[in-house]
């Protein structure tokens, strides 16, 4: 095995003055992806780095839109015949690309047939859970890897007189917290929260140990059910709509849709995505800094580990796709996963290393020390132990039922339902999106 | 042969894409399929029966007819009072005419960046005269607002064509029977409503189906654009829904079923208009 | 008439006539200013005339995840002017063969056309995509326009004009020995120029505007049309760059109003009679 670093491309800079017409018969590799703005240079730049470390093959990476665009545009080119070689899909289409059959040629597969060893155990576990079969077998290659964490903002702390150092723990001291930073009007919004559904009701069930759904959350087959009307969501739910109606908490919109009102000032607490750091710290006028999720300690005294959130690389099959175009896409896999460029997006990035080396090369390079607070998500993602109830999800049509969610969830803060009621409709819902997929996947 | 040569780009195209594809969305609205398209079974009517027992969805055709109906009246009146004033013989009124006509190539989408930088809860330049007044304006997160933002930028839009509508109308009224109705002693108010309203009966038909077909299938990009549906769903509109399932969610067969459902609910609305037309023009 | 100033029409029309400029004043406005400004609310009503970078900046790099503005302007011209002369070319055709032939299956045929007026397109949306795809027309410039091109609308008014048409001109024209596609083109065409001009002015405006089609068939960014790129600037997750998002709309903005401005009077003329 040859080791393929960063610096590759410049040790095998002589294979670039080859004749151009060795450059054209090289099958071309057609990448999708849904990183906008600098995380699409990101992977434009390891694109380069891997066109330039080998002779065999080219890719091209595309910026496809959202990830639901790309899931979109993915599904309609296969049906045309097109589909791109290798797609990012976020982790909440999982279950429906594992439904996809022939669509798609699994990484397990795709090792086998063009024997190029993609192997498992690299990954770290908390990550390859989420994307393999299971009999460990990965389904698909863990890419941009995320977790939620809470962003608080330094200054507004000290100006309504909280310690900066000790960020709330439990729920319990957020609420109070809030309080305080709104009666000594602190800020405008004391706290929001973007990814809603990821954040307040999927996060908070890995965390606590309770099931999202039967089944342990899907993995053991379709027959599954939505649970997440039991009673400590609906107290978590409850306390947030208390919140929203003292003047506490702001819902401001979906998804990423209320990352702005932190990275501006505006509000003092934000959950989002731990990937959010190189936007806020481009746009933030202020001191901030990250936290780990608050918890209930009467729920779970413990709490396990946090899930990823993400993106995970897909290989689809189209008609007339050569052995090498497979074997390309192979070792594109296989070098976003060696140390070096996995460590580095990292860096770049915010996501955290999904390998074990990139890791391990990461505290070697002196990364953490030298940026302190960027190995918190690291640490939230590998606590306690995973359960059932941590691996993550496995349900089909999971973008859909996060929209039921926020639905929901906007109707209650309007006053027009309870959390009881709002959570009761969402599962109900839920359960009849699950059930035709079951239908629509079965026949 | 040179007839059927003629006939025959208009007639391929029609096939293809008019005709074909609405025998796929028929044939489709009774299956139930795999987003990939790999597995396609025969489900009779269950798309159709799931479609009205859905409470959700008969909210969404309430909510369609409550949208159409105020851009509609909103649309119209407005353009009418414009319409009517432009009539008159007042200086500079081909001015005043350009100036009312242009919003005519608008795009829906566009017209509605212009609402948000009016009425965005953060960045509108209304939204804080509101917030001084002490409305709580935010209609990302109220149902009410949401709904009335929609259909605002909806309407505003619509003025224009409208207004050419009923400008040409009030023109064609000749001048004579306005003159008679004048030596009558009719006056203003009740001129308007016994003499211009009834004559300009055809045009006001014709454009309350019009408005009511564009606010129903037109406004997708403007409702996308400013609230995608929400909050909740308070503005998610059949055409919203129809683009959610089957673009976004990819249900195939339940957003094939809705487009049958809307369809047939286009085809009756021009058939009532031809029907109408016919019979003004037979008389 | 009196020499008495008519104050009623004068407040109603400016009304009018502001309820219509302001917006657009604002967003001209606002393309000018600072995005920080703008988001957090503090937009001026006066347009700072010496700072014109957002322009330059969405003409030349385009916004996050868009193409630049330059170029979606071309696609946008393209796709509008393509609609345009295409529906034209064949809806006079078509209006043609119906109007002045005896064939057989003539009644079925415009029918057929006449039945298209019945289907917009967005409730066919769905499948009219796949079939698309079966032509393998997605991310392709032909597959922007060539399914708008098929209208009844265009064709109906068409044959109206035809059939206005004079019958001792039809008859000139057989004496004279003139061939069918020589009546068409010496006759026909230059008896409907004003309502040729008309159609252009109103399809044009129809093709720049449409969202729901090139949104589901071009993903591919380099067919971005202007509509698309602003929604999806306005759309974007990222802190989103107003003074950018408003040039982008006053630039998509200028071609269709310029056209409807220019071409006003065919176009208010055609529009009333036609679309009866």
């Amino acid at each position: 095995m040859k080791r393929r670093t960063l610096l590759a491309g410049a040790a095998v800079a002589p294979f670039a003055a080859r004749p151009v017409f060795a450059q054209a018969a090289k099958p071309k590799i057609v990448f999708w992806h849904a990183m906008s703005g600098a995380l699409g240079e990101e992977v434009n730049r390891i694109c380069t780095g891997f066109n330039a470390s080998q002779a065999e093959v080219e890719v091209t990476p595309v910026f496809k839109g959202t990830y639901p665009e790309t899931l979109t545009a993915a599904i309609a080119a296969f049906r045309a015949g097109q589909a791109p070689h290798l797609v990012q899909m976020f982790e909440v289409g999982t279950g429906s690309m594992l439904a996809a059959g022939p669509a798609v040629k699994q990484i397990w597969q795709l090792s086998q047939e063009t024997g190029v060893v993609i192997e498992p155990n690299a990954y770290i576990g908390g990550v390859r859970g989420y994307y393999s079969l299971s009999d460990g077998r990965l389904a698909s290659c863990p890419f941009n890897s995320s977790t939620s964490v809470m962003w608080y903002n330094l200054d507004a702390f000290e100006k309504a007189g909280l310690d900066p150092d000790k960020p709330p723990r439990t729920w319990n001291e957020v609420v109070d917290a809030c309080r305080i930073l709104q009666a000594k009007k602190a800020i405008e919004v004391p706290m929001t929260s973007a990814w809603f559904a990821w954040v307040q009701l999927e996060q908070y069930a890995a965390m606590h140990d309770i099931p999202f759904a039967t089944k342990a959350n899907g993995f053991e087959g379709l027959e599954t059910e939505l649970k997440f009307n039991t009673a400590p969501f609906v107290k978590h739910l409850s306390r947030i709509l208390d919140m929203a109606k003292e003047g506490t908490f702001k819902y401001a919109g979906r998804d990423g849709a209320p990352e702005p009102l932190f990275n501006s000032g505006t509000a003092a607490i934000s959950f989002t995505s731990s990937a959010a750091r190189a936007a806020i710290a481009r746009e933030a006028k202020f001191k901030w800094a990250a936290a780990f999720l608050p918890t209930d300690p009467d729920i779970n005294p413990q709490p396990n580990n946090s899930i990823i959130g993400g993106a995970s690389l897909w290989c689809m099959n189209a008609p007339g796709r050569t052995p090498a175009e497979y074997k390309g896409v192979a070792s594109l896999l296989k070098f976003i996963a060696s140390p070096e460029v996995d460590a580095q997006w990292h860096q770049n990035t915010g996501y955290v290393p999904v390998t074990t080396a990139g890791y391990e090369l990461s505290i070697k390079q002196g990364y953490y020390q030298k940026v302190p607070g960027t190995d918190l998500p690291i640490k939230q993602l590998s606590r306690g132990r995973v359960t059932e109830n941590s691996k993550g999800f496995r349900l089909g049509r999971m973008p859909e039922l996060r929209n039921i969610v926020y639905e929901e969830v906007e109707k209650a803060i309007q006053g027009q339902q309870g959390a009881q009621a709002a959570l009761d409709s969402a599962v109900s819902r839920g359960n009849r999106i699950l059930r035709e997929f079951e239908k629509s996947v079965r026949g | 042969m040179l007839p059927v040569a003629l006939v025959l780009p208009q007639l391929l195209l029609t096939f293809f894409f008019f005709l074909w594809p609405a025998g796929q969305a028929v044939w489709a609205s009774f299956t139930r399929q795999d987003p990939f398209g790999i597995r396609t079974q025969f489900v009779g009517f269950e798309n159709f029966t799931d479609l009205f027992e859905d409470p959700l969805y008969v909210e969404s055709m309430g909510r369609t007819v409550v949208f159409s109906g105020s851009v509609t009246v909103v649309a119209m009146l407005v353009a009418l009072c414009l319409a009517l004033f432009a009539d008159r013989e007042i200086r500079g009124r081909n001015i005043y005419r350009t100036l009312l006509i242009w919003p005519y190539a608008v795009a829906p989408a566009i017209s509605a960046v212009l609402w948000i930088l009016l009425l965005h809860p953060q960045i509108g330049a209304f939204s804080h005269v509101l917030r001084m007044l002490g409305i709580g304006w935010d209609y990302k997160i109220n149902s009410t607002q949401a709904m009335l933002v929609v259909v605002l930028a909806s309407a505003w839009k619509q003025v224009s064509y409208n207004f050419i509508f009923f400008l040409a109308g009030l023109q064609s009224i000749p001048r004579s029977v306005i003159e008679a109705a004048r030596m009558d002693g009719a006056r203003g108010w009740r001129r308007l409503r016994t003499i211009t309203l009834p004559l300009l009966a055809p045009t006001t038909f014709f454009l309350l189906i019009v408005n009511f077909v564009y606010s129903a299938f037109d406004t997708f990009g403007t409702i996308q654009a400013l609230t995608q549906g929400g909050p909740g769903k308070a503005t998610e509109t059949l055409m919203v829904k129809v683009y959610r399932d089957g673009v976004v969610n990819l249900n195939l067969g339940s957003s094939s079923a809705q487009s049958v459902v809307l369809m047939v609910a286009i085809i009756a609305l021009t058939v009532v208009q031809s029907r109408f037309l016919n019979r003004k023009n037979a008389e | 008439m009196n020499g008495r100033t008519d104050w009623a029409a004068h407040i109603v029309l400016g009304l009018g006539v502001l309820l219509f400029v302001l917006p657009v004043w604002l967003v001209f406005a606002a393309s000018t200013q600072d995005a920080g400004a703008i988001g957090r609310g503090e937009l001026s009503l006066i347009p700072d005339l010496t700072n014109f970078s957002a322009y330059v900046t969405v003409l030349r790099d385009g916004a996050p995840g868009v193409a630049p503005v330059g170029r979606m302007l071309l696609v946008s011209a393209a796709m509008a002017i393509g609609i345009a002369f295409g529906k034209i070319i064949i809806s006079v055709l078509s209006a043609y063969a119906v109007t002045f032939f005896r064939f057989p299956f003539r009644m079925l045929c415009f029918w057929t056309i006449f039945i298209t007026l019945m289907l917009p397109v967005e409730v066919r949306i769905i499948p009219t995509y796949a079939v698309m795809a079966d032509f393998g027309l997605i991310n392709t410039y032909a597959g922007l326009t060539v399914p708008l091109i098929a209208s009844a609308t265009a064709t109906l008014l068409f044959r109206q004009v035809f059939l206005a048409v004079p019958d001792e001109l039809v008859e000139a024209a057989r004496m004279d020995g003139a061939g069918p596609l020589r009546f068409l083109r010496d006759i026909l065409l230059p008896v409907s120029g004003a309502n040729i001009a008309a159609l252009f002015v109103i399809l044009f405006v129809y093709g720049w505007n449409q969202y729901l089609w090139p949104l589901l068939v071009a993903t591919d960014q380099r067919l971005d049309t202007m509509v698309i790129g602003i929604v999806k600037m306005v759309g974007a997750d990222t802190a989103t760059q107003w003074n950018q998002v408003m040039a982008t709309a006053v630039l998509a903005l200028l071609p269709p109003v310029t056209i409807v401005l220019l071409m006003q009077r065919w176009f208010v003329k055609g529009l009333t009679e036609g679309d009866k």
